[in-house]
Protein backbone atom coordinates (compact mmCIF):
# COMPACT_ATOMS: atom_id res chain seq x y z
CA UNK A 1 0.00 0.00 0.00
CA UNK A 2 2.79 2.41 0.94
CA UNK A 3 4.43 2.04 -2.47
CA UNK A 4 1.22 3.07 -4.21
CA UNK A 5 0.69 6.01 -1.82
CA UNK A 6 4.21 7.24 -2.50
CA UNK A 7 3.80 6.75 -6.25
CA UNK A 8 0.62 8.88 -6.14
CA UNK A 9 2.38 11.54 -4.06
CA UNK A 10 5.32 11.61 -6.46
CA UNK A 11 2.95 12.20 -9.36
CA UNK A 12 0.35 14.53 -7.86
CA UNK A 13 1.60 16.21 -4.64
CA UNK A 14 4.02 18.50 -6.53
CA UNK A 15 6.48 18.46 -3.64
CA UNK A 16 9.68 20.43 -4.13
CA UNK A 17 11.58 17.46 -2.69
CA UNK A 18 11.91 13.77 -3.62
CA UNK A 19 9.09 11.76 -2.02
CA UNK A 20 11.67 9.17 -0.96
CA UNK A 21 13.15 11.73 1.44
CA UNK A 22 9.77 12.19 3.18
CA UNK A 23 9.20 10.01 6.23
CA UNK A 24 5.83 8.41 6.96
CA UNK A 25 4.98 11.02 9.58
CA UNK A 26 6.31 14.14 7.82
CA UNK A 27 3.69 16.84 7.26
CA UNK A 28 3.10 16.93 3.51
CA UNK A 29 1.62 20.44 3.62
CA UNK A 30 4.71 21.73 5.39
CA UNK A 31 6.76 19.93 2.76
CA UNK A 32 5.03 22.05 0.11
CA UNK A 33 1.81 20.27 -0.91
CA UNK A 34 -0.93 22.81 -1.65
CA UNK A 35 -4.60 22.16 -0.93
CA UNK A 36 -5.27 22.03 -4.68
CA UNK A 37 -2.55 19.37 -5.03
CA UNK A 38 -4.05 17.41 -2.12
CA UNK A 39 -7.30 17.23 -4.07
CA UNK A 40 -5.48 15.60 -6.99
CA UNK A 41 -3.80 13.21 -4.56
CA UNK A 42 -7.24 12.26 -3.23
CA UNK A 43 -8.65 11.61 -6.71
CA UNK A 44 -5.61 9.53 -7.71
CA UNK A 45 -5.85 7.45 -4.52
CA UNK A 46 -9.52 6.77 -5.25
CA UNK A 47 -8.60 5.55 -8.74
CA UNK A 48 -5.69 3.41 -7.54
CA UNK A 49 -7.59 1.75 -4.68
CA UNK A 50 -11.02 1.79 -6.35
CA UNK A 51 -12.78 3.45 -3.45
CA UNK A 52 -14.38 6.74 -2.53
CA UNK A 53 -13.48 8.86 0.46
CA UNK A 54 -16.68 9.66 2.39
CA UNK A 55 -17.76 13.20 3.24
CA UNK A 56 -16.31 13.06 6.77
CA UNK A 57 -12.84 12.30 5.38
CA UNK A 58 -12.79 15.21 2.92
CA UNK A 59 -10.48 17.34 5.04
CA UNK A 60 -6.92 18.42 5.05
CA UNK A 61 -5.87 16.17 7.92
CA UNK A 62 -6.83 12.99 6.00
CA UNK A 63 -3.99 13.65 3.54
CA UNK A 64 -1.44 15.34 5.81
CA UNK A 65 1.11 12.49 5.85
CA UNK A 66 1.84 9.08 4.37
CA UNK A 67 0.80 7.57 7.71
CA UNK A 68 -2.48 9.53 7.78
CA UNK A 69 -3.32 8.41 4.24
CA UNK A 70 -2.50 4.82 5.14
CA UNK A 71 -4.79 5.01 8.21
CA UNK A 72 -7.63 6.49 6.13
CA UNK A 73 -7.28 3.85 3.41
CA UNK A 74 -7.14 1.12 6.08
CA UNK A 75 -10.33 2.41 7.69
CA UNK A 76 -12.10 2.44 4.32
CA UNK A 77 -10.88 -1.04 3.35
CA UNK A 78 -12.16 -2.54 6.58
CA UNK A 79 -15.49 -0.72 6.54
CA UNK B 1 -23.36 29.03 4.72
CA UNK B 2 -23.95 32.52 5.93
CA UNK B 3 -24.63 34.00 2.52
CA UNK B 4 -27.24 31.56 1.29
CA UNK B 5 -30.66 33.05 1.62
CA UNK B 6 -33.76 30.94 1.85
CA UNK B 7 -35.87 31.30 -1.26
CA UNK B 8 -39.12 32.58 0.31
CA UNK B 9 -37.48 35.54 2.09
CA UNK B 10 -35.38 36.31 -0.97
CA UNK B 11 -38.41 36.17 -3.24
CA UNK B 12 -40.41 38.48 -0.96
CA UNK B 13 -37.66 41.10 -0.94
CA UNK B 14 -37.25 40.76 -4.70
CA UNK B 15 -40.98 41.39 -5.17
CA UNK B 16 -40.72 44.55 -3.02
CA UNK B 17 -37.76 45.82 -5.08
CA UNK B 18 -39.55 45.12 -8.35
CA UNK B 19 -42.80 46.71 -7.12
CA UNK B 20 -40.82 49.82 -6.10
CA UNK B 21 -39.33 49.98 -9.61
CA UNK B 22 -35.76 49.62 -8.33
CA UNK B 23 -35.11 46.35 -10.17
CA UNK B 24 -36.59 45.39 -13.53
CA UNK B 25 -36.66 41.62 -14.17
CA UNK B 26 -34.97 40.98 -17.50
CA UNK B 27 -36.71 37.70 -18.19
CA UNK B 28 -34.46 35.13 -16.55
CA UNK B 29 -33.67 34.59 -12.86
CA UNK B 30 -30.87 36.72 -11.48
CA UNK B 31 -30.64 39.19 -14.41
CA UNK B 32 -32.07 42.66 -13.79
CA UNK B 33 -32.23 46.16 -15.13
CA UNK B 34 -31.59 48.81 -12.48
CA UNK B 35 -33.46 52.08 -12.01
CA UNK B 36 -31.67 55.42 -11.79
CA UNK B 37 -32.51 55.51 -8.07
CA UNK B 38 -30.75 52.16 -7.62
CA UNK B 39 -27.79 53.29 -9.74
CA UNK B 40 -27.41 56.50 -7.72
CA UNK B 41 -26.88 54.32 -4.66
CA UNK B 42 -24.23 52.27 -6.50
CA UNK B 43 -22.49 55.48 -7.58
CA UNK B 44 -22.55 56.74 -3.98
CA UNK B 45 -21.05 53.50 -2.67
CA UNK B 46 -18.40 53.58 -5.42
CA UNK B 47 -17.38 57.10 -4.38
CA UNK B 48 -17.04 56.05 -0.73
CA UNK B 49 -15.01 52.99 -1.77
CA UNK B 50 -12.85 55.07 -4.13
CA UNK B 51 -12.03 57.46 -1.30
CA UNK B 52 -10.99 54.51 0.86
CA UNK B 53 -8.90 53.10 -2.01
CA UNK B 54 -7.23 56.49 -2.53
CA UNK B 55 -6.29 56.57 1.16
CA UNK B 56 -4.56 53.22 0.58
CA UNK B 57 -2.55 54.53 -2.36
CA UNK B 58 -3.93 52.01 -4.84
CA UNK B 59 -3.39 52.14 -8.59
CA UNK B 60 -6.79 51.97 -10.31
CA UNK B 61 -7.62 49.81 -13.32
CA UNK B 62 -10.89 49.06 -15.03
CA UNK B 63 -11.20 45.94 -17.15
CA UNK B 64 -14.11 44.91 -19.39
CA UNK B 65 -16.35 42.08 -18.13
CA UNK B 66 -14.68 39.53 -20.43
CA UNK B 67 -11.20 38.10 -20.19
CA UNK B 68 -9.01 36.00 -22.51
CA UNK B 69 -9.78 32.30 -22.22
CA UNK B 70 -6.12 31.45 -21.56
CA UNK B 71 -6.04 33.85 -18.61
CA UNK B 72 -9.30 32.40 -17.34
CA UNK B 73 -7.80 28.89 -17.47
CA UNK B 74 -4.70 29.97 -15.54
CA UNK B 75 -6.75 31.40 -12.65
CA UNK B 76 -7.86 27.84 -11.80
CA UNK B 77 -11.53 28.81 -11.90
CA UNK B 78 -12.43 25.85 -14.10
CA UNK B 79 -11.11 23.46 -11.47
CA UNK B 80 -12.81 25.10 -8.51
CA UNK B 81 -16.11 26.49 -9.86
CA UNK B 82 -17.00 24.73 -13.14
CA UNK B 83 -20.70 25.18 -12.39
CA UNK B 84 -20.41 28.98 -12.30
CA UNK B 85 -18.47 29.72 -15.48
CA UNK B 86 -19.64 31.68 -18.48
CA UNK B 87 -17.56 30.95 -21.60
CA UNK B 88 -18.38 33.00 -24.67
CA UNK B 89 -19.17 31.19 -27.91
CA UNK B 90 -19.73 32.58 -31.37
CA UNK B 91 -20.63 31.49 -34.87
CA UNK B 92 -17.67 30.79 -37.14
CA UNK B 93 -19.28 28.79 -39.95
CA UNK B 94 -20.15 29.20 -43.64
CA UNK B 95 -23.39 30.32 -45.31
CA UNK B 96 -24.48 26.69 -45.34
CA UNK B 97 -23.72 26.35 -41.61
CA UNK B 98 -25.67 29.56 -41.00
CA UNK B 99 -28.70 28.15 -42.79
CA UNK B 100 -28.49 25.08 -40.57
CA UNK B 101 -28.09 27.27 -37.47
CA UNK B 102 -31.24 29.23 -38.33
CA UNK B 103 -33.20 26.07 -39.03
CA UNK B 104 -32.22 24.60 -35.67
CA UNK B 105 -33.06 27.90 -33.92
CA UNK B 106 -36.40 28.31 -35.67
CA UNK B 107 -37.42 24.76 -34.80
CA UNK B 108 -36.68 25.48 -31.14
CA UNK B 109 -33.53 23.34 -31.10
CA UNK B 110 -30.28 24.02 -29.26
CA UNK B 111 -28.53 26.33 -31.73
CA UNK B 112 -25.79 27.09 -29.16
CA UNK B 113 -24.40 23.59 -29.74
CA UNK B 114 -23.38 24.81 -33.23
CA UNK B 115 -21.23 27.67 -31.91
CA UNK B 116 -17.50 27.72 -31.29
CA UNK B 117 -15.17 29.19 -28.70
CA UNK B 118 -14.87 32.99 -29.00
CA UNK B 119 -11.59 33.00 -27.08
CA UNK B 120 -13.00 34.88 -24.08
CA UNK B 121 -14.83 34.07 -20.86
CA UNK B 122 -16.97 36.29 -18.65
CA UNK B 123 -15.08 37.58 -15.59
CA UNK B 124 -16.18 35.65 -12.52
CA UNK B 125 -14.27 37.97 -10.16
CA UNK B 126 -13.26 41.50 -10.89
CA UNK B 127 -9.64 41.07 -9.77
CA UNK B 128 -8.84 38.16 -12.09
CA UNK B 129 -7.86 40.19 -15.20
CA UNK B 130 -5.35 42.11 -13.09
CA UNK B 131 -2.94 39.26 -12.28
CA UNK B 132 -1.55 38.58 -15.78
CA UNK B 133 -0.56 42.25 -15.98
CA UNK B 134 1.67 41.84 -12.90
CA UNK B 135 4.08 39.20 -14.21
CA UNK B 136 7.61 40.01 -13.10
CA UNK B 137 9.22 41.48 -9.98
CA UNK B 138 7.32 43.66 -7.53
CA UNK B 139 8.77 46.54 -5.53
CA UNK B 140 10.08 45.75 -2.04
CA UNK B 141 6.84 46.70 -0.26
CA UNK B 142 4.58 45.02 -2.85
CA UNK B 143 1.83 46.76 -4.87
CA UNK B 144 -1.75 47.85 -4.21
CA UNK B 145 -4.47 48.10 -6.83
CA UNK B 146 -8.17 48.70 -7.05
CA UNK B 147 -10.38 47.23 -9.74
CA UNK B 148 -14.09 47.55 -10.28
CA UNK B 149 -16.58 46.11 -12.72
CA UNK B 150 -19.09 43.47 -13.68
CA UNK B 151 -18.85 39.79 -12.78
CA UNK B 152 -20.81 36.83 -14.08
CA UNK B 153 -21.56 33.64 -12.16
CA UNK B 154 -24.09 31.12 -13.36
CA UNK B 155 -26.27 30.71 -10.30
CA UNK B 156 -29.79 31.72 -11.33
CA UNK B 157 -31.91 32.49 -8.27
CA UNK B 158 -34.95 34.45 -7.23
CA UNK B 159 -32.93 35.83 -4.35
CA UNK B 160 -31.95 39.38 -5.41
CA UNK B 161 -28.70 39.02 -3.44
CA UNK B 162 -27.70 36.20 -5.77
CA UNK B 163 -27.65 37.82 -9.18
CA UNK B 164 -25.97 36.22 -12.19
CA UNK B 165 -24.45 39.55 -13.22
CA UNK B 166 -23.30 41.92 -10.49
CA UNK B 167 -20.62 44.47 -9.61
CA UNK B 168 -17.61 44.17 -7.34
CA UNK B 169 -15.00 46.72 -6.31
CA UNK B 170 -11.82 45.00 -5.13
CA UNK B 171 -8.74 46.26 -3.37
CA UNK B 172 -5.85 43.96 -4.29
CA UNK B 173 -2.41 43.56 -2.73
CA UNK B 174 0.46 41.54 -4.17
CA UNK B 175 3.70 41.13 -2.28
CA UNK B 176 5.33 38.83 0.23
CA UNK B 177 3.39 36.28 2.29
CA UNK B 178 3.48 38.11 5.63
CA UNK B 179 2.49 41.46 4.15
CA UNK B 180 -0.39 39.84 2.22
CA UNK B 181 -1.92 38.47 5.45
CA UNK B 182 -1.36 41.76 7.31
CA UNK B 183 -2.91 43.72 4.42
CA UNK B 184 -5.95 41.44 4.29
CA UNK B 185 -6.52 41.96 8.03
CA UNK B 186 -6.09 45.73 7.74
CA UNK B 187 -8.50 45.95 4.79
CA UNK B 188 -11.02 43.89 6.75
CA UNK B 189 -10.97 46.65 9.37
CA UNK B 190 -11.13 49.36 6.71
CA UNK B 191 -14.06 47.61 5.04
CA UNK B 192 -15.92 47.38 8.35
CA UNK B 193 -15.32 51.10 8.94
CA UNK B 194 -16.52 52.04 5.45
CA UNK B 195 -19.65 49.91 5.62
CA UNK B 196 -20.60 50.82 9.19
CA UNK B 197 -20.32 54.51 8.20
CA UNK B 198 -23.31 53.77 5.92
CA UNK B 199 -25.43 52.78 8.92
CA UNK B 200 -25.24 49.02 8.34
CA UNK B 201 -25.15 46.58 11.26
CA UNK B 202 -22.33 44.18 10.50
CA UNK B 203 -20.77 40.97 11.64
CA UNK B 204 -17.47 39.48 10.47
CA UNK B 205 -17.42 35.71 10.02
CA UNK B 206 -14.98 33.07 8.80
CA UNK B 207 -16.25 31.83 5.45
CA UNK B 208 -15.53 29.58 2.50
CA UNK B 209 -16.09 29.80 -1.22
CA UNK B 210 -18.67 27.49 -2.81
CA UNK B 211 -16.09 25.18 -4.41
CA UNK B 212 -17.64 22.55 -6.66
CA UNK B 213 -18.28 18.94 -5.75
CA UNK B 214 -16.48 16.52 -3.44
CA UNK B 215 -13.15 18.01 -4.38
CA UNK B 216 -14.58 21.35 -3.30
CA UNK B 217 -15.35 20.01 0.17
CA UNK B 218 -11.63 19.65 0.85
CA UNK B 219 -10.89 23.13 -0.46
CA UNK B 220 -13.77 24.63 1.57
CA UNK B 221 -12.72 22.83 4.74
CA UNK B 222 -9.12 23.95 4.28
CA UNK B 223 -10.18 27.52 3.65
CA UNK B 224 -12.16 27.60 6.89
CA UNK B 225 -9.56 25.72 8.97
CA UNK B 226 -6.87 28.16 7.83
CA UNK B 227 -9.19 31.19 8.09
CA UNK B 228 -8.23 32.36 4.59
CA UNK B 229 -11.59 34.02 3.91
CA UNK B 230 -13.66 36.38 6.02
CA UNK B 231 -17.02 37.82 5.10
CA UNK B 232 -18.75 40.91 6.39
CA UNK B 233 -22.40 39.96 6.65
CA UNK B 234 -25.60 41.88 7.30
CA UNK B 235 -29.33 41.37 6.86
CA UNK B 236 -30.53 41.70 3.28
CA UNK B 237 -33.61 39.56 2.66
CA UNK B 238 -33.60 37.25 5.64
CA UNK B 239 -32.70 38.29 9.21
CA UNK B 240 -32.18 34.60 10.09
CA UNK B 241 -29.55 34.17 7.38
CA UNK B 242 -27.34 37.22 6.94
CA UNK B 243 -25.82 37.91 3.52
CA UNK B 244 -22.16 38.57 2.74
CA UNK B 245 -21.74 42.08 1.33
CA UNK B 246 -17.94 42.15 1.37
CA UNK B 247 -15.13 39.63 1.76
CA UNK B 248 -11.45 39.60 2.64
CA UNK B 249 -9.46 36.85 1.01
CA UNK B 250 -5.96 35.52 1.36
CA UNK B 251 -4.98 33.78 -1.91
CA UNK B 252 -1.54 32.59 -0.79
CA UNK B 253 0.37 31.98 -4.08
CA UNK B 254 -2.75 30.92 -6.02
CA UNK B 255 -2.28 33.80 -8.50
CA UNK B 256 1.41 34.55 -7.98
CA UNK B 257 2.43 31.10 -9.18
CA UNK B 258 0.53 30.73 -12.49
CA UNK B 259 1.16 34.34 -13.49
CA UNK B 260 4.85 34.47 -12.56
CA UNK B 261 4.51 37.33 -10.06
CA UNK B 262 7.63 37.61 -7.91
CA UNK B 263 8.54 39.57 -4.81
CA UNK B 264 11.59 41.84 -4.80
CA UNK B 265 13.51 38.87 -3.34
CA UNK B 266 12.49 36.62 -6.25
CA UNK B 267 10.03 34.51 -4.23
CA UNK B 268 6.60 33.66 -5.69
CA UNK B 269 4.33 36.53 -4.62
CA UNK B 270 1.30 36.07 -2.41
CA UNK B 271 -1.84 38.12 -2.83
CA UNK B 272 -4.98 39.15 -1.01
CA UNK B 273 -8.07 41.07 -1.95
CA UNK B 274 -10.87 42.88 -0.24
CA UNK B 275 -14.06 42.82 -2.30
CA UNK B 276 -16.97 45.21 -1.85
CA UNK B 277 -20.12 43.64 -3.33
CA UNK B 278 -21.61 46.81 -4.82
CA UNK B 279 -25.03 45.36 -5.68
CA UNK B 280 -25.31 43.53 -2.37
CA UNK B 281 -24.33 46.67 -0.41
CA UNK B 282 -27.00 48.56 -2.37
CA UNK B 283 -29.57 45.91 -1.44
CA UNK B 284 -28.44 46.00 2.21
CA UNK B 285 -28.89 49.79 2.31
CA UNK B 286 -32.36 49.50 0.76
CA UNK B 287 -33.26 46.82 3.28
CA UNK B 288 -31.83 48.71 6.28
CA UNK B 289 -32.92 52.27 5.49
CA UNK B 290 -36.01 51.63 3.35
CA UNK B 291 -36.82 51.63 -0.36
CA UNK B 292 -36.91 55.46 -0.62
CA UNK B 293 -33.34 56.83 -0.47
CA UNK B 294 -34.80 60.35 -0.15
CA UNK B 295 -35.98 59.32 3.33
CA UNK B 296 -32.67 57.79 4.47
CA UNK B 297 -30.85 59.19 7.53
CA UNK B 298 -29.09 62.45 6.71
CA UNK B 299 -25.72 61.09 7.84
CA UNK B 300 -25.97 58.20 5.39
CA UNK B 301 -27.16 60.47 2.57
CA UNK B 302 -24.32 62.91 3.19
CA UNK B 303 -21.82 60.08 3.12
CA UNK B 304 -23.11 58.70 -0.19
CA UNK B 305 -23.89 61.98 -1.90
CA UNK B 306 -21.79 64.74 -0.26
Amino acid sequence: MDDVIRKVLAEYAHLPVDVATISDDDDLYQAGMTSHASVNVMLALEDEFDLEFPEAMLRKSTFESVAAIRTALGALASS
Amino acid sequence: MTNSLRAPAGRLFRNELVAAGLLVPAGTDGIYGRSSVYEDIVVGIESVVMAAAASEGTVSYRFPPVMPRQVFERTGYLGSFPDLIGAVSTFTGTDKDHKNLMEVAQSGGDWTALLHDAGVALCPAVCHPLYPTLTGRLPEEGSRYDVSGWCYRHEPSLDPARMQAFRQHDLVYVGDAARAVAQRDRWLELGNDVLSSLGLVLETVVANDAFFGRVGRILSNNQREEALKFEIVTTVADAEHPTAIASANCHRDHFGKPFGILTADGEVAHSCCFGFGLDRITLALLRTHGLQPADWPVAVRNRLWP
